[in-house]
């Protein structure tokens, strides 16, 4: 049977590793090759790259970062931000990544989705989904919207019906972002992601909110995600991988224990 | 004493630069190439593999390398099939309906599972359980897990060619070899310390189980 996962986030900007509330008010806390390394030998499952660099010499400085992490990580390695086209993509790979997260280029023109699918493979290709909670009517039955471009711009576009799009086109794997728990430290959003889960066949990574160990429990049972993705729980130290791992483990949650 | 040069096979233009690095890390001295005379003179080959068992066996027909291996693995040298690698390992395959090496008897069928909630592909860390003793398996102890990413799973016809199960609904086959081959379904330079010990191993074998 297959473990559930702890798969840690890293915001990168400018090469430093950076750590957002609701999305803004980023500020550097580390080295990302350094806190990657570590929470690596610490158990970590997966880890996940988000470029968040505004500079025009954005793209050398993550693939710097992907290479110099690929050299001393060996679990698979997931990278993100502002990725538009299968040469995006591929560079990356070729970088060290073994997986291309796409968000924002996906929503404006899905069939990036499928273009990356067929150039790297579907297990490859993951969905990064920024979704907020709105009133369940008109063009968004589910309740839940699509918002891009670092949650700032409401797309008026339904979440369940892009994710099952998103499916459909080729994606390998979703990340359910909450935007309204992001940063909030007060537990991941439950009936959003189990909803999703519910719907899709693909794996379903749960994004944001996580503030106790309480909370990857939760999601990994009720919210019935497959992964959960940890940010600042671990970067300031509060919490460790290792330790994260025992409670889902003394718990009944299989994961993997052993490294 | 310098550790020998090992071949990782790139029959695809496949991206295997995670394969090397973890060699690296290892200290095996091994270099990426879709040449069949490199991958003849190599004193140990790599065979991984990405994409789907018909376009690769194409290339594998086309570049020669195919035929490489089949002499390498005749000639007793030793040869570590990941992946697709392995699954090509063996007679046919479900996926494009494949006709495929050959050197281990047996089939590649997709996963066919009952429970609507288990995913294909079968992807993350799985528990990997020795069931034949292999010195490239010596080290994997009962709760180490390796990472899988895949739609099929082999069937070897012989069950002595089966080295190692994992669960996934019912129990199929994740490592096998017979003589100088050795194969896994899982990714070991994706599967941390548990993985590159087996590389390690790997890269002191001397070809006899």
């Amino acid at each position: 049977m297959l473990s559930k996962r702890v798969i840690a986030c890293l915001d990168v900007r400018d090469g430093h590793l950076a750590k957002s509330i609701r999305f803004v008010n980023t500020r550097n806390i580390g080295d990302p090759v350094a806190k990657a390394r570590e929470y690596y030998l610490d158990g970590l499952d997966e880890l996940v790259f988000y470029d968040i660099t505004a500079s025009s010499d954005r793209r050398k400085i993550i693939l710097d970062v992907v290479e110099a992490v690929a050299e001393q990580v060996f679990i698979p390695l997931s990278v993100g931000g502002g990725v538009a086209s299968v040469a995006d993509a591929t560079d990356l790979r070729l970088a060290g990544a073994e997986k291309i997260n796409v968000n924002s280029a996906a929503v404006r023109r899905p069939a990036l989705i499928a273009e990356c699918a067929n150039a790297i493979g579907n297990q490859n290709v993951v969905l990064s989904m920024d979704i907020r909670q709105v009133a369940a009517a008109g063009e968004m039955p589910s309740g839940y919207e699509i918002v891009v471009d670092g949650g700032r711009k409401p797309m008026a576009m339904d979440a369940l019906a892009w994710a099952l799009e998103g499916e459909r086109l080729g994606a390998g794997e979703l990340v359910v972002n909450s935007i309204d728990a992001d940063g909030t430290r007060e537990g991941y959003e439950l009936k959003l992601t189990r909803m999703l889960s519910e719907a899709v066949r693909i794996p379903v990574i749960a994004s944001g909110g996580a503030g106790e160990p309480g909370h990857l429990h939760d999601v990994l049972t009720e919210g019935k995600a497959d992964a959960a993705l940890v940010a600042s729980m671990v970067h300031y130290g509060d919490y460790t991988v290792s330790g994260l791992k025992r409670y889902l483990h003394e718990r009944g949650v299989k994961v993997r224990m052993s490294w | 004493m310098p550790a020998p040069p090992v071949a990782i096979v790139d029959y695809d233009a496949g991206n295997l630069m995670s394969v090397r690095r973890a060699c690296r890390e290892v200290g095996l001295d091994a270099e990426i190439s879709s040449d069949p005379q490199v991958v003849r003179a190599a004193d140990r080959i790599i065979f991984p593999g990405v994409g789907a068992a018909g376009s690769a066996m194409r290339s594998l027909r086309c570049s020669g390398i195919g035929e490489a291996l089949v002499d390498a693995y005749r000639g007793g040298k030793p040869i570590l099939g990941i992946c697709l690698g392995l699954q090509i390992s063996l007679e046919h395959s479900e996926e494009n309906d494949t006709q495929t090496l050959g050197l281990v008897p047996g089939k590649v069928r997709r996963f066919r599972l009952n429970d609507p909630t288990l995913k294909v592909p079968h992807m993350g860390w799985n528990a990997v359980r020795v069931v034949k003793p292999h010195p490239v398996l010596a080290d994997i102890a009962g709760d180490d897990e390796f990472y899988f990413v895949h739609a099929y799973r082999p069937v070897p016809a012989r069950i002595e060619d089966v080295l190692a199960v994992s669960t996934y609904e019912g129990e199929f086959c994740s490592a096998l070899g017979r003589d100088n081959y050795v194969a896994t379904q899982f990714h070991p330079e994706k599967s941390g310390r548990v993985g590159l010990k087996l590389l390690e191993r790997f890269g002191a074998w001397d070809g006899h189980a």
